[in-house]
């Protein structure tokens, strides 16, 4: 089984590498651009029958920081 | 006084942190990142600066999680001294000793240089040898030195009197100037700057010496 894991910055966090981004599509000419949040994403490969809390577990303890960060998981 | 000074794989201030703890009289050991126990008789763990494990993941995740730290945690909650020094700062956050974050600098850029720092507390005794509001120069190098925490938490550290050195000139971003801060105890500092790089005349400031030989000399006298 695989699962996804999404990690961003939580809301409210600054996310300077995201304004970066924003500000270098605006010099490209792309107009409308009105906010940019980067973020990661890691697939886990998990034996058969790891459980959605396993994940959590996983992402409280290394894969998110959260103290700045938050994450969701997707199972597949 | 005895200290340990930790090895990461990418660790890259570790030699300087060694010599400049031995400098004011420190008997050093230094320890490799896959032990998983500190010396016997250890008063102050060293956590030094540069690049742990790449900076995967996070930087100072991965330390964070290695064998070693487990034994730095509990030598920090039986009351030992713990100095993390910028990647060393960010570990020390990783596995909450010390609360906040470390993000990418506001400017996005990779800072080398010597900053002016303000003295925000002495009661810890890391910084028994300065006064409060003493103008200090010592040098910094990160590219991830942005301290965050929220604001009930920065209040807090203020209140508490643990925001240990503030910027004069805030070179990245750090919520409140802080470039460092203290447990509540006062025996775990995390500091982005460098003082183990402003030990000797030939660097251009000895202003960091005065926290070793503080520290040493707290204890020569306890």
């Amino acid at each position: 089984m695989k699962a996804r894991v999404h990690v961003m910055l939580k809301n409210g966090v600054l996310d300077p590498q995201g304004e970066a981004v924003r500000h270098a599509l605006g010099a490209l000419g792309f107009e409308g651009v009105e906010g940019v949040r980067q973020g990661k994403v890691i697939d886990l490969d998990l034996a058969d029958g790891t459980s959605e809390a396993q994940v959590n577990e996983m992402c409280e303890k290394l894969l998110a920081n959260t103290v700045i960060e938050s994450y969701t998981v997707e199972l597949n | 006084m005895r200290a340990a000074v930790i090895t990461f794989p990418g660790s890259n201030c570790d030699r300087d942190l060694a010599t400049g703890l031995e400098l004011v009289g420190a008997d050093v050991t230094r320890v490799w990142h896959k032990d998983s126990k500190l010396p016997e008789g250890i008063d102050l763990v060293g956590i030094p600066g540069g690049f742990s494990y790449g900076d995967y993941l996070r930087c100072g995740a991965i330390a964070a999680n290695s064998p070693i730290c487990a034994a730095v945690k509990t030598h920090a909650e039986k009351g030992g001294y713990v100095f993390g020094v910028c990647n060393g700062f960010q570990v020390l956050t990783e596995t909450r000793l010390l609360p906040g974050a470390l993000m990418r600098n506001a400017g996005l850029k990779y800072i080398c240089k010597t900053v002016g720092l303000e003295v925000a507390a002495c009661d810890s005794d890391f910084l028994c040898n300065y006064e409060v509001g003493q103008a200090i120069q010592v040098p910094i190098a990160h590219h991830e030195g942005n301290y965050t925490a929220t604001p009930d938490e920065l209040d807090r550290l203020i209140g508490e009197g643990r925001v240990a050195f503030r910027y004069t000139d805030n070179p990245n971003g750090s919520d409140r100037d802080i470039a460092g801060i203290t447990s509540a105890n006062g025996r775990v500092l995390g500091m982005m700057p460098h003082p183990e790089r402003a030990m000797e005349d030939v660097h251009g400031s000895t202003d960091g010496a005065r926290l070793f030989a503080g520290l040493i000399g707290t204890m020569a006298s306890a």
